[in-house]
């Protein structure tokens, strides 16, 4: 008798089985074509660090402190600045990072005295050598500061 | 007769397209319905829907080197896949497509299909053999072994249709359901026909001698280019077949449902009814997971031969005296 339970309950088995699956096929899909299409990213995506652009100066706030670059335990960030006046702030000339060796750890996000450092939305990163990975963050702010002033005044054109 | 010769001729040629034409569509279904149940959207970028991927995927097969493996027997290894194929191509002779659609209208047809279909093992045993690797021999072996395990009820449940009809010839297998479909009639002949077909075929859940993540690829492990080719082709060319098989035999062939034609083209009903069979034999590939050999042996023996033998026992005695 058992014989039989078994080929029926195993068939019962196999038919739910079959209705998962054919459910499936009238699901809508998850995958979407990737060039074509891109899903939102999730907001506590994590790109490479980046140069903030604060809305008052239209810049970075980086006073070049130094934290970010003694603090990074992967040693990724190298910071340099010059003095403008003898006794007066010190000003940014260089920020450059190597991201092939940063973890992501979020430590000079933290630490950054005038929070001009962010993670950015970048993820279509494609590099051969390691050098590839080197950024060169002012010349970034710099290009977005650009295209931003660009965009601005071809609305205003329009407008 | 030489018209005969002539039809039987061109009737040969018409197959080989057709096989050609059927493997490409099934290839591309196959990955779609995979890719669908898997809510992704499958082959997406060659053509419309994908649908000329397999093509490409073909050119991709027909450009590459056919690698003879190290110690291989040379004259085996290259006559396997040609021998897979072969009996495939008789299986289009006595298929009756439509009412005075068929190649060649033998009393004996579903015998013949039987018969070769046999050389299919032949065939993946030679190729398993000639390739000199562990891998392509176990799945070889493996295809034997599951083979005539399975090829017992698949006969069996055939047998049972077969004596209902007192004949083995199909065009009157399905003149004979007009009005009643055998599945009606003989309901466990029909499932069991179904799932014997689908380990006769070698395919999910019984996909055992190409276990990929047990043997690599199983049998045709060693080949590449067109000789890996020509086996896929004859994979799904069988696939056509088996399911044209049952279609003939279970499910009215090129009839409607209880007589109603809908004034349909037999054809259209045939190829409709194979390819919604095929379509079933997918989605059980992408529900179930693979059975490991000593189930699948037991399945055969315990439980698939048994039922086979009831059913053909009492279909005989029905007939008796009835
Ligand atoms: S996220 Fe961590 S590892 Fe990356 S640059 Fe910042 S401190 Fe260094
Ligand atoms: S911690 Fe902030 S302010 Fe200091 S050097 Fe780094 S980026 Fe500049």
């Amino acid at each position: 008798m058992s014989y039989f339970k078994e080929i029926y309950y195993g068939g019962l088995s196999l038919i739910e089985g079959l209705i998962v699956t054919g459910r499936r096929l009238f699901q809508p899909l998850v995958t979407v074509q990737y060039p074509r299409k891109k899903i939102p990213l999730s907001s506590a995506f994590r790109g490479h660090i980046e140069l903030k652009i604060f809305e008052d100066s239209g810049t970075h706030k980086c006073i070049v402190c130094m934290s970010c670059e003694k603090n990074c335990p992967s040693g990724v960030i190298s910071v340099q600045g010059v003095k403008q006046k003898e006794k007066g702030p010190k000003t940014l000339t260089d920020y450059v990072i190597d991201f092939s060796k940063c973890s992501l750890c979020g430590i000079c996000v933290e630490i950054c005295p005038t929070a001009t450092l962010q993670y950015s939305r970048e993820y279509e990163l494609v590099g051969v050598t390691q050098a590839d990975c080197r950024f060169d963050l002012l010349a970034r702010l710099k290009k977005q500061v650009e295209q931003k002033e660009y965009e601005k005044n071809k609305q205003g054109k329009a407008a | 007769m030489s018209s005969d010769w002539f039809r039987l001729i061109l009737g040969l040629l018409i197959a080989l397209g057709f096989s050609q034409l059927n493997a490409l569509f099934l290839v591309w279904l196959e990955r779609k319905v995979a890719g669908h149940i898997q809510l992704r959207p499958g082959p997406m970028e060659v053509g419309p829907h994908g649908l000329l991927q397999t093509i490409a995927d073909g050119v991709k097969l027909v450009g590459k080197e056919l690698i003879l493996p190290f110690k291989a027997d040379r004259k085996l290894f290259f006559l396997a896949p040609v021998l897979v194929f072969t009996p495939v191509l008789v299986g289009f002779l006595v298929l009756p497509f439509g009412q005075n659609m068929i190649i060649r209208d033998m009393n004996l047809g579903v015998l013949l299909i039987f018969g070769f279909s046999t050389i299919t093992v032949l065939a993946i045993l030679a190729g398993g053999w000639a390739s000199n690797n562990k891998y392509a021999l176990l799945g070889a072996v493996r295809s034997v072994a599951q083979n005539i395990a399975y090829e017992i009820p698949l006969l069996l449940s055939v047998m049972s249709v077969v004596l209902m009809v007192n004949s083995l010839s199909f065009s009157e297998i399905v003149n004979s359901q007009k009005t009643v479909w055998f599945i009606f009639l003989q309901p466990l002949a029909g499932l069991i026909y179904l799932i014997s077909a689908t380990a006769e075929t070698n395919r999910a859940p019984f996909d055992i001698p190409e276990a990929e993540s047990e043997l690599v690829a199983g049998f045709h492990t060693e080949y590449s280019g067109m000789g890996f080719g020509l086996f896929f082709l004859a994979e799904y060319t069988n696939m056509f077949i088996v399911c044209a098989v049952a279609t003939s035999l279970f499910f009215g062939g090129w009839q409607g449902l209880f007589g109603i034609n809908l004034g349909i083209p037999g054809v259209f009903w045939f190829l409709f009814k194979t390819y919604a069979l095929i379509f079933i034999i997918m989605w059980v590939r992408w529900t179930f997971p693979r059975v490991r050999f000593d189930q699948l042996m037991n399945f055969a023996w315990k439980v698939m031969i048994p039922l086979s033998l009831v059913n053909l026992v009492i279909t005989a005695i029905v007939l008796k005296f009835v």
